[in-house]
């Protein structure tokens, strides 16, 4: 059973980093941050290419949408095992406001375009922490989908997706092409390891714009502050419940 | 003999007497015999802190039975250990020379932070002569060299008050010319004019064995292996280190190097130098208030909360680029005698000084760093070629102390051992003895440079402080022969020795009282840490490695108090209670380490080896 899959990455901070808001509240400082593969992403590219190693897929290509440094993050892909990659440019100003609408239709457009059978992605991102490109996708394309994916296997030409749900565990069966989103527990991503970078030089990354594949990627969402949580106040023991009482009262809560 | 488990490291019995029997056929059985004795009367049990196969070789191991261990080669013309100024100077200059001379040289450099520049960590007040003879046009190009030196202040300072220094023109001190810069950011920009010249730069993957042809020179470097559990096995995703071949090796690891120690004693590159002596650098980003913010003013003290035989100082700089940032820090000198030391403490204390509060008041505290620096001067410069390689920058240590200043002669150094190596590399046929080239004409051109003069003129400033009034007899002595007569005096002093040998035993010291972290202005240590941003992949062995896991609590505490407790800034070691019986064991946290090595410079048993982690782990520092 050979087909073709897409696997989009996408790059943030790195998960433990400390984030400041920028002092005019329109986002987080980004300069000179360590970035790297978003995590899911990374399971989602470690399936893709198992599922080629048993095999039963043809192709990976990497997808990833955003600026130059974006091609580090295709070139890890690669590295993992990604047979080539595709950079979506979208850059600065454009690029702060691009959200899961913008990226599910371009998505959308290179699956149609690269005739792929199978689309992974990581169920969300942890910047945004959206859960909507995966799903957007799929409806763009009017494929059917599998998120929060633990578990993935071909049944025939149809797929076989466990997935994990608040109650549990749900095994479905969907025809192929279809979209499946990465969650933690699918996988153990490999090292990216230096021959494989040196190797992964080598391959290809086709560059292209949202234009070049007739997406319009206007956002309709606009940021209009970013703020800091609120300082955690320190709590206030009591000593008798007389006390508690007095202090709820105070507070105005009874 | 049965090691009760423990709940973190459990050895099965049969693995115990496996590596009993084989300790058995290594040593002589005397010394069999008193290990046994030792481990049956140091607190009944030693629990197995060390897995790391740098101590429990694989070769005899169950588990790494049948596992493949061949490694994928790569040939290169040179390859350099390190990306820091003297590793990415070297780089640079090979290629500015490659291309005037239009030949093809392929260079390799391996950098085990995940992105070059996040794993430095310096003040900094940048000479510029070593960066206005690699790039004549930095200033076009971009270096971030955004902050000339406007002001320059000294000061003494007592518990209360401040004894102000005059900055004359020509004490060490004095900063006229200089930039205060963010060495991370400056080493940064230096890796993307490297990957402009074609330099192959992967951080990301660190060196963490020297490979050797048959003659004994050296072949290259093989990088880390991936993969392995917390226990030592492998796991699914083990994979080999590689190997990266070439012609000449260029090992510039900074300050104390784990490949650099073992290279000493390989090539015997110590035998006519002294040990090296260190001090450690803390160091914070803070974010002040605009009214306390002075641009360009660089302020330095000695004096209070060291006493005057304890070496060290502060030093807090005012950047310039864009918002009102300071860097400070404390420096203390890795000769101090007191166990109950702590340079952490130190440095949060000095920040409540009268003189320093102030500008920290309303501000914000945004990064937090550690690394060990060299002061042993031109006494400890090792022999710098063998065959196969050559140490460059801070590893083998040019830093000018008392000006505290080694970025400019790391740089120089880096360039120095590119020019030397340039005209071998490339020519037709290889004239050598042995199959790695050995450049012995680097340390000639050392040696005739302005590097050599300069630490040479500076030599006796720092080993001047070994004597009875301390701080202020080095003080008068570097004002008499330094300032006056530059340096020339005809005697050596030497230093008093390795800085691991000068710990007292902590019943002849008396404990500092130190205050507690008003959460303002100074801060606790896990805190501290969170800021540095290092992480390490957790199930890996750790790579604080013991040579004797029952040294810690025998010896370090025994007699020390385990001083590593307390110099370490990043809260690795701790001691905890067993949790059945008394006694204490050591506690390593491997996946706080800032990678400084101050635990493998000062432990007084110098039982701990610091190894390289999985490439990528460490602190992520951001311009620091």
């Amino acid at each position: 059973f050979q087909v073709g899959l897409l696997v989009s990455v996408k790059r943030f901070f790195l998960f433990l980093f400390e984030i400041r808001v920028k002092p005019d509240k329109s986002g987080v400082v980004t300069d000179g941050v360590k970035h790297s593969m978003n995590p899911f992403c990374e399971i989602a590219v470690e399936e893709a290419v198992k599922l080629k190693e048993k095999k039963l897929i043809k192709e990976v290509v990497a997808v990833s949408c955003g600026p130059q440094q974006a091609q580090e993050t295709i070139r890890t892909a690669l590295a993992m095992g990604a047979d080539r990659g595709i950079h979506v440019q979208v850059a600065g100003k454009d690029y702060e406001n691009l959200g899961p609408l913008q990226v599910s239709k371009i998505m959308a457009a290179l699956a149609k375009k690269e005739e792929a059978q199978l689309v992974i992605l990581g169920k969300q991102a942890i910047d945004d922490d959206c859960n909507q490109t995966g799903q957007m996708t799929a409806a763009l394309l009017d494929w059917p989908q599998g998120t929060f994916a633990s578990e993935v296997s071909f049944e025939g030409d149809k797929l076989k997706v466990v997935r994990e749900i608040d109650g549990g565990l749900e095994t479905i069966t969907i025809n192929t092409p279809a979209v499946v989103t990465a969650d933690l527990r699918l996988n153990t991503p490999r090292y990216a390891t230096l021959p494989n970078i040196m190797k992964a030089k080598k391959k290809k990354i086709a560059i292209m714009k949202p234009e070049d594949l007739g997406v319009d990627i206007t956002s309709r969402v606009e940021v209009l502050r970013v703020d800091e949580p609120p300082q955690r106040e320190a709590g206030v023991k009591v000593e008798t419940v007389q006390d508690l009482v007095g202090k709820l009262k105070d507070s105005g809560l009874v | 003999i049965l090691v009760p488990s423990t709940n973190s490291d459990k050895i099965s019995v049969k693995t115990y007497l496996h590596i009993l029997v084989k300790k058995q056929t290594e040593h002589a059985v005397p010394q069999l015999y008193t290990a046994l004795q030792r481990r049956a009367c140091s607190s009944l049990s030693v629990p197995r802190i060390t897995t790391h196969y740098t101590i429990h070789s694989r070769d005899k191991d169950p588990r790494w039975e049948g596992i493949e261990m061949e490694r994928f080669a790569d040939e290169a013309d040179v390859v350099i250990v390190g990306g820091g100024p003297a590793g990415l100077s070297a780089a640079i200059r090979l290629k500015q020379l490659a291309n005037e001379h239009e030949k093809e040289l392929r260079v390799c450099l391996v950098e085990k932070a995940s992105q070059i520049g996040a794993h430095t960590l310096s003040g900094a007040c940048l000479e510029p002569s070593a960066l206005n003879e690699l790039f004549p046009d930095w200033k076009e190009r971009g270096a971030p060299l955004n902050t000339e030196v406007t002001e320059d202040v000294f000061s003494i300072l007592t518990e209360k008050h401040r004894i102000p220094v005059p900055m004359l023109p020509g004490l060490p001190m004095q900063n006229h010319g200089n930039y205060i810069v963010r060495l991370g950011n400056f080493v940064r920009w230096l890796g993307e004019q490297a990957e402009e010249l074609g330099v192959e730069l992967y951080p990301g993957y660190a060196a963490s064995e020297v490979l050797f042809h048959e003659d004994g020179s050296v072949k290259g470097i093989a990088t880390n292996d991936v993969g392995i559990a917390k226990d030592g096995s492998p796991k699914d995703v083990f994979e080999r280190g590689m190997e990266l071949h070439a012609k000449v090796t260029l090992f510039g690891e900074g300050c104390h190097g784990h490949l650099a120690k073992q290279l000493y004693k390989q090539f015997n590159l110590r035998e006519n130098c002294e040990p090296q002596t260190y001090a450690i650098g803390l160091k914070e980003l803070w974010m002040i208030d605009e009214k306390k913010w002075r641009p360009g003013r660089v302020e330095h003290s000695v004096g209070w909360p060291l006493n005057r035989n304890t070496y060290g100082g502060s030093f807090l700089y005012h950047l310039n680029e864009g918002e009102p940032l300071v860097a400070l820090g404390f420096v203390i000198g890795l000769d101090y005698s007191n166990p109950y030391l702590s340079p952490f403490r130190e440095f949060q204390r000095w920040k409540h000084h009268p003189f320093v509060a102030p500008t920290l008041e309303g501000g914000n505290r945004i990064a937090y760093g550690a690394r060990a620096l060299n002061e042993g001067g031109f006494q400890s410069i090792p022999k710098l070629t063998f065959p196969g390689g050559l140490l460059i920058g801070c590893s083998p240590g040019f830093m000018n102390v008392p000006k505290i200043k080694g970025t400019h002669t790391a740089m120089k150094s880096g360039m120095l051992a590119a020019e030397a190596i340039f005209p071998q590399v490339v020519a037709e046929e290889l004239d050598s003895e042995t199959a790695g080239l050995h450049i012995p004409e680097y340390a000639e051109n050392l040696k005739n440079s302005w590097v050599w003069k300069e630490l040479r003129a500076v030599r006796n400033i720092r080993p001047s402080f070994h004597n009875y009034f301390g701080l202020y007899g080095g003080m008068v002595y570097t004002g008499i022969f330094y300032w006056i007569l530059r340096g020339k005096e005809p005697w050596t002093l030497k230093h008093c020795g390795t800085d691991a040998d000068q710990l007292k035993p902590a019943k002849d010291c008396t404990p500092i009282d130190y205050p507690k972290p008003d959460g303002k202005i100074s801060f606790d240590l896990l805190s501290s840490v969170a800021l540095s941003g290092t992480n390490h992949e957790g199930d890996q062995p750790a790579h604080l490695t013991l040579r004797d896991d029952g040294v810690p609590v025998a010896r370090n505490l025994g007699i020390y108090d385990g001083p590593e407790q307390r110099f370490c800034p990043a809260g690795v070691y701790e001691y905890v209670p067993l949790e059945t019986g008394d006694g204490m064991r050591l506690q390593i946290n491997a996946q706080n380490c800032v990678h400084c090595k101050t635990c493998d410079i000062k432990d007084p048993s110098q039982n701990i080896n610091w190894v390289v982690p999985e490439g990528g782990g460490g602190p992520a520092y951001n311009g620091m």
